[in-house]
């Protein structure tokens, strides 16, 4: 058994002192930054990458990841306790668990969030397991033209499955593309849009561009609204666990909120967030027993489906970016960046060439849900002490780390400059209500496309049919022309506005 | 013509300036042929293909109705202002300052953009940070940082 041996080898790996710390210390700080409303894993993801400079690519990619699926449990925190959403990810958690928890039942909506988002990760590391190594071998027989195609579907598909307007989002991710241009051209050496300043003819580095966006543009946002005022349900956190009614209500929608986070997870634009909206809907729509509290109101499964959802679909979203180097969210996108960092070319040779990191990075998932547990259940107190701290502290703190991180990223302050810069075009988008996310996506995989195209470009002679006469090229790009042609259908047009004016 | 939508209009605008800026910049490179393309050929496209989506966005914006016309708001010109040029007074201060003078000034610049500002919550968190900075990143990651200012180390 291949899956053993190789579970065997990641266990090894994970299991390691140095990779325990780290897998425990990414929980650990996702849990924090996902209890704190406002800062979210991109931007700590982010304000990290120059630190990982210091480590080995293993330990550094399993804090990463740590902070990603940690997020997901500190997020439904905030969410049932103080009815903000930690992360975007639990918006939906507050619906159900806030109601829980005004009813005096927030030890059972916490529970029920973490046990099933604990089964949620179990299950995710093995779906990562079994599924990765088919794909990389599939991945084998893709030329130019099939990565240029499953790329444009890929971006095609992080959009389509996104709130808000299409058009915007897709000129996000051309915006993307264009700011991936400033670089100096692969293939001919010529710097292109540098405006003769040496360090643009490197590129624009994407941690300035995060750093600009998620993190600066987003504090000047929190800063323009008045201060919201905020009721916290720290006295009321008693009777951890739930009780044998609320285990069987709970128990389904925790089975189905794990299998579509699975599947939502690896698809193109999927991830967390999607997950957990996704579950909600299900558990809505699904009939509970007789005597059931309604949806809105403190339904248990509308807090256990989401939740399970949105942590099967952050461990799920790591199989395209694993198998193909092909990012399917933002974090993901960070992750790619981080493994570049550490001289590692994404893609499905990574398997092969750094076996313990692959291997151990999956098994480290396992080892860090199962600390997750233990650090959110128990230990839920100092998480709750933690809301009662004033954002008036916490984001010169922010700003301070993201500075320093930008300084030492090249040891020069010109990051530090253009991240100031990219922090007002970042508030400019939330003014101008065009999500940030996607370009993110287009800036990491633009230079990528380009290459793919002009390779594939050369190798057909300049025929542009050649990415429709090439059978899995086509099926790619068809896919996403589809996906484009269903979400403009009025009928599915008016679904899918009202399914995101309903639960945002 | 009536704005329908704020937000969508200037959104539209946006695009179509940056598209046809990143197309003309682009007319400066080789273009190349299909069959072989040159550093100007990708970026092209991108930006004509980006000027164009910026056009229907800003025709959608003067077309379609919307509920109280998107306003795009008030520019928060406090946080606006303060937050970006803490991080620009960081940039310029950290190489010639180091740490221990370009952190506090960051704090500072960056707490007076918030609604309250209490002095002695600033100092607390000036001196919390710079020592949580100094110990992580210099003394614990062992990060290349001018923590004093260059006239007292020279």
């Amino acid at each position: 058994m291949d899956l053993i041996n190789n579970l065997m080898l990641g266990f090894g790996v994970a299991f390691t002192l140095q990779n325990l710390f780290y897998a425990f210390f990414g929980a650990l700080l996702g849990t924090l930054i996902g209890v704190l409303p406002g800062l979210g894993p991109v931007a700590t993801i982010a304000m990290l990458l120059p630190s990982i400079y210091a480590l080995d690519a293993t330990p550094a990619l399993i804090m990463l990841a740590g902070i990603y699926y940690g997020a997901q449990y500190g997020g439904s925190t905030t969410a049932i306790l103080i009815n903000v959403p930690g992360e975007s990810s639990s918006v939906v958690t507050a619906i159900d668990g806030y109601q829980m928890a005004r009813k005096g039942r927030a030890g059972a909506a916490l529970a029920a969030a973490g046990l099933g988002s604990f089964f949620a990760g179990c299950v995710g590391t093995i779906i990562i397991a079994a599924f990765a190594p088919p794909l990389t071998e599939l991945a084998f027989k893709f030329g130019p033209a099939e990565y240029f195609s499953l790329m444009v579907l890929g971006l095609i598909g992080a959009v389509v499955l996104a709130s808000g307007s299409l058009i915007k989002a897709i000129s996000m991710i051309l915006l993307g593309l264009l700011l991936g241009q400033i670089n100096t051209d692969v293939i001919s050496g010529v710097p292109r849009f540098s405006f003769d300043i040496p360090e643009l003819t490197d590129g624009i580095g994407f941690v300035a561009i995060a750093m600009g966006v998620f993190g600066f543009g987003e504090i000047i946002a929190n800063l323009s609204r008045p201060a919201e005022h905020r009721e916290v349900f720290t006295k009321d956190v008693k009777g951890l666990w739930p009780t044998k009614q609320d285990f069987k209500n709970a128990w389904p929608a925790v089975l189905r909120g794990t299998a579509l986070g699975s599947i939502l997870g690896v698809l193109p634009g999927g991830g967390a967030l999607l997950a957990s909206f996704a579950a909600y809907t299900v558990e809505k729509k699904t009939k509970g027993n007789p005597g059931d509290v309604p949806f809105g109101q403190g339904n248990i499964r509308g807090v256990a489906g989401p939740e399970a959802a949105n942590n099967a679909g952050a461990q799920t979203s790591f199989i395209p970016m694993l198998t193909l180097g092909i990012p399917p969210n933002a974090v993901m996108a960070l992750m790619v960046g981080a493994m570049t960092i550490k001289g590692i070319q994404p893609g499905p040779q990574v398997m092969t060439s750094n076996p313990e990191l692959f291997w151990g990075l999956i098994a480290s998932m396992w080892v860090g849900n199962a600390m997750l547990i233990i650090l959110n259940l128990p230990l839920i107190g100092i998480w709750i002490k933690l809301l009662t701290v004033p954002y008036r502290f916490l984001y010169p703190a922010i700003m301070a780390f993201c500075c320093i991180g930008l300084y030492t990223l090249n040891n020069n302050n010109f990051d530090v400059f253009m991240a100031a810069g990219f922090g007002i075009v970042g508030y400019a988008f939330f003014k101008l209500g065009c999500e940030p996310a996607p370009l993110l996506l287009g800036f990491i995989l633009g230079p990528m496309m380009e290459e793919n195209l002009r390779r594939a470009l050369l190798l057909s002679r300049g025929d542009w049919t050649a990415f429709l006469t090439r059978p899995l090229s086509a099926g790619l790009l068809i896919a996403a022309a589809l996906m484009i042609i269903v979400v403009s259908l009025p009928s599915i047009k008016n679904k899918r506005e009202e399914a995101f004016q309903d639960e945002a | 013509m009536k704005i329908k939508s704020q937000k969508d209009f200037w959104s539209g605008l946006m695009f179509i300036a940056t598209g046809l800026g990143f197309a003309a910049g682009a007319s400066n490179y080789s273009f190349g042929t299909s069959a072989r393309p040159g550093p100007g050929y990708f970026p092209f496209g991108l930006g004509i293909l980006l000027a164009i989506l910026g056009a229907l966005v800003l025709f959608k914006s003067l077309t379609i109705e919307t509920e109280g016309g998107d306003p795009v708001g008030a520019i928060p010109w406090k946080p606006l202002g303060l937050i970006t040029l803490s991080v620009v007074v960081f940039g310029l201060a950290l190489p010639k300052l180091g740490m221990v003078v370009s952190l506090p000034l960051l704090i500072l610049i960056a707490s007076l953009a918030g609604d309250e500002f209490r002095l002695k919550e600033v100092l607390i968190n000036i001196v919390v940070l710079t020592l949580g900075s100094w110990a992580i990143f210099i003394k614990g990651l062992n990060l290349v940082i001018p923590l004093w200012p260059a006239f007292m180390t020279a």
